[in-house]
């Protein structure tokens, strides 16, 4: 209640600002707006069109060797439309890593969010004894860097090395849920801490009309944290859809140690092998583009299709 | 006003550009060849453990020419890397090359042609050798510093224990397999590594392969020929059967099984009791080596399983002096006796022989190591290795790992393997004989 009367008086006071200044400004003021958006400008333009731009350059081009390709002029850059993007989408390979990334990510999602919401709300609650502590341990280990959460599990998934002796966690079958718990061993600490935030910063007062009202701590998680908590989810969901998107180091890093994981298993490894091992960066760079605009279809496909639905009228 | 910021944001981006290499390409474009009194300036990618004080001892000697080495991560990525920074303008003078990244190197024309510089050196190799650094051209891409002649590694004790002799033909090998499964069904004779395309190469080379050749102006590609179908079959069908194990090398589950005495033997190179050393420090004295099973008894072949060279980046500025070094390091005795004694590789120039003096540590027990690595050295067969070879091994690790797992022929991994190559050849526009 009093953070929304505040943030009224704080909107009147900057309409009024803003109609104050708009008469004098306008006729000199052509330059500062510019020079204030130069820096982000100029960065955004360093570090991001110039790759991507880069990246679709190198996309429609490709090496045409000549004869045995030894000796100077063997090999030239030549332009070649889309075939890059041709046979990137018509490659098995990447469809087939876009499957298991999809069946990685439900888990992923599913499971991590699920686990987060639920430490979230229970670390809310009034009666939670060792709050602090449950926090700090659910959170660490989000600490850990990928590489060495994955390297420290693929040691307790090995037949010889692991506590569980009878079971093959690198099988076949296994191997995607092996996976998909360190992601999720290492992420809802993040997603939970989202949340829990969020949580905090909502009014007690809401609390104490739910209450009055007779709800139970189960009606009010339900019926009131959740609905509030909306926002939130749809972030931390978006969040997490792109990571999944993006799962690289985890699968790279067991590789080595098992049969079951292909140099292509994701599609952002089958673009790291094309570039850096088999040396074709032009199918890589293609690939990225493919990869990049799936990506933005699915974040914000997902985005519009729950708006409405989070956001309430907004 | 907006000129100048343009200007800024191209020096930016050329600097941004020029900086995702190496960090010291301003260090090389400093020496001037010239002027006698600034000393040309060398960067080497190298990845040899203390390369560092080799090079020490050559900067101390030549001070017109000096070397800074830069420590690299081995093999495949030191190749990409070194491609890449090829192709960005800005390569090391010198790197250091494994002979079957070396025709990739060539072919994006990322290496210089050493034939002048190296003519007197020639005779301090083998042909074979030779034969890894010219591809069978007339030029010269690098010089060879080291070798991987493969031989066997196996458990003495065990053999002793369970009564097996140290098998000379591959057939032995078969049935020693059945052997060990039948005496303790938790051990295995040796394991088949779907990871490993080199050892692989090495064991197909003994059996008289020849993955890919020149003839004319065309490559030739044969990596599912008779020889190497034998050999994949053969590791197939004991995989099959279940007398070998199917395990990566390299893991920490083949660690532990070399340790625990549950792995009697390695199919390995030369280097291997490097390896043993640091993974299976609990079987110390307890290994000894013997030439590789051989595909008919009374023959006496080997094949390589890695080593590597000093190839010259073809964009340096400094290609003589670099060359100049790259034939100290590899030929002059007090560089290959530091070569052998600091960073234990096993060398390629022949008088390194002279160098190898007492077993390694771990060999300790076995007075006659090196002269009887030497013997094996000696009956390696040739090898050409093509400009696609880490396409070739990157299939190869994922058409293996499936048929390990389904427990299909690998004969039929093998013509996957084939097929991508020559695939991947023909897209690039490389002439292949039919």
């Amino acid at each position: 209640m009093r953070s929304g009367e505040r943030s009224s008086q704080t909107r009147a006071a900057a309409s009024r600002h803003d109609t104050g200044r708009r008469g004098k400004a306008a006729p000199r003021g052509t330059v500062a707006p510019y020079l204030f958006l130069t820096p982000a400008v100029a960065l955004f333009a360093l570090f991001l069109a110039l790759p991507i731009g880069y990246t679709v350059y190198l996309s429609l081009r490709r090496t045409k060797v000549s004869g045995l390709g030894l000796g100077r002029g063997a090999r030239k850059e030549v332009f070649v439309g889309l075939d890059n993007y041709a046979a990137a989408v018509s490659d098995g390979e990447l469809w087939a890593g876009w499957l298991r990334g999809l069946a990685y990510g439900a888990v992923v999602l599913s499971v991590m969010l699920g686990l987060a919401l639920l430490f979230a709300l229970l670390l809310d609650s009034a009666r939670v004894r060792l709050a602090r502590f449950s926090r700090i341990a659910i959170f660490l280990p989000y600490a850990v860097p990928g590489v060495v959460a994955s390297l420290m599990w693929g040691f307790l998934y090995l037949p010889s090395t692991s506590p569980l002796p009878g079971v093959d966690f690198l099988a076949a079958s296994t191997v995607l849920y092996s996976m998909a718990n360190i992601a999720v061993w290492g992420g809802t600490g993040f997603n939970m801490l989202v949340l829990y935030t969020t949580l905090r910063a909502i009014p007690q007062s809401l609390y104490e009309a739910a209450r009055i009202d007779g709800a139970s701590e189960l009606q009010i998680a339900v019926r009131v944290k959740i609905p509030i908590l909306a926002p939130a989810i749809v972030l931390t969901t978006v969040f997490s859809i792109i990571a999944t998107i993006q799962v690289f180091s985890e699968p790279t890093t067991l590789k080595p140690l098992t049969a079951t994981i292909s140099s292509t298993w994701s599609p952002l490894m089958k673009i790291y092998r094309d570039a850096f091992v088999t040396g074709d960066l032009y199918s890589a760079a293609a690939t990225s583009i493919v990869v990049a605009g799936i990506s933005l279809v699915l974040s914000f496909g997902f985005l519009r299709v729950v708006r409405n639905r989070a956001f309430g009228e907004a | 006003m907006r000129t100048t910021r343009l200007a800024v944001a191209a020096a930016l981006a050329a600097a941004v550009a020029a900086g995702c290499g190496s960090p010291e390409p301003a260090a090389r474009q400093s020496g001037s060849p010239s002027a006698a009194s600034t000393p040309v300036k060398l960067t080497y990618w190298t990845w040899a453990p203390n390369m560092d004080k080799i090079v020490a001892v050559w900067n101390q000697a030549h001070p017109d020419i000096q070397v800074t080495v830069n420590k690299q991560a081995s093999g495949d990525e030191a190749a990409a890397k070194f491609l890449t920074a090829a192709r960005a303008g800005n390569p090391p003078d010198l790197m250091q090359a494994e002979y079957q990244h070396l025709p990739s190197f060539v072919a994006a024309d990322a290496v210089a042609d050493l034939k002048a510089e190296t003519e007197p050196i020639r005779g301090e190799f083998s042909e074979g050798l030779w034969g890894l650094v010219t591809l069978g051209t007339d030029s010269v891409y690098a010089v060879p510093q080291d070798s991987g002649p493969m031989m066997l590694f196996y458990r003495k004790d065990l053999f002793d224990k369970y009564g097996i002799a140290v098998p000379k033909t591959w057939q032995e090998y078969a049935e020693a397999a059945r052997r060990v499964r039948e005496a303790d069904p938790k051990a295995y004779l040796g394991t088949f590594s779907s990871k490993d395309p080199g050892s692989f190469a090495g064991l197909a080379q003994q059996a008289g392969a020849q993955w890919w050749s020149i003839s004319g102006e065309a490559w030739k590609v044969s990596i599912d020929d008779a020889a190497t179908t034998k050999v994949a079959d053969y590791w197939g069908d004991l995989v099959k059967e279940g007398v070998i194990d199917d395990m990566p090398y390299f893991t920490p589950e083949w660690n532990k099984a070399l340790n625990d005495g549950r792995l009697l033997t390695w199919p390995s190179a030369v280097w291997a009791p490097g390896v043993l050393e640091t993974n299976a420090p609990k079987a110390k004295g307890k290994w000894a080596v013997a030439p590789l099973p051989q595909w008919s008894a009374g023959e006496n072949v080997t094949g390589f399983w890695g080593g590597s060279s000093t190839a010259v980046a073809a964009g340096s500025k400094h290609k003589e002096a670099a060359a100049k070094f790259a034939a100290w390091l590899n030929t002059d005795p007090q560089a290959v006796d530091l070569l052998v004694k600091e960073a234990a590789v096993y060398p390629a120039a022949t008088k390194g022989a002279a160098a190898l003096t007492g077993a390694p540590g771990y060999f300790s027990n076995q007075p006659g190591f090196w002269r009887q690595a030497s013997a094996i050295a000696q009956t390696a067969r040739g090898f050409t290795f093509g400009p696609n070879v880490s396409t070739a091994y990157s299939v190869f690790k994922d058409a293996f790992d499936k048929a390990v797992q389904a427990k299909a022929p690998f004969s039929t991994a093998l013509r996957t393997v084939q097929d991508a190559v020559v695939a991947d050849m023909r897209k690039a526009g490389f002439t292949l004989a039919q």
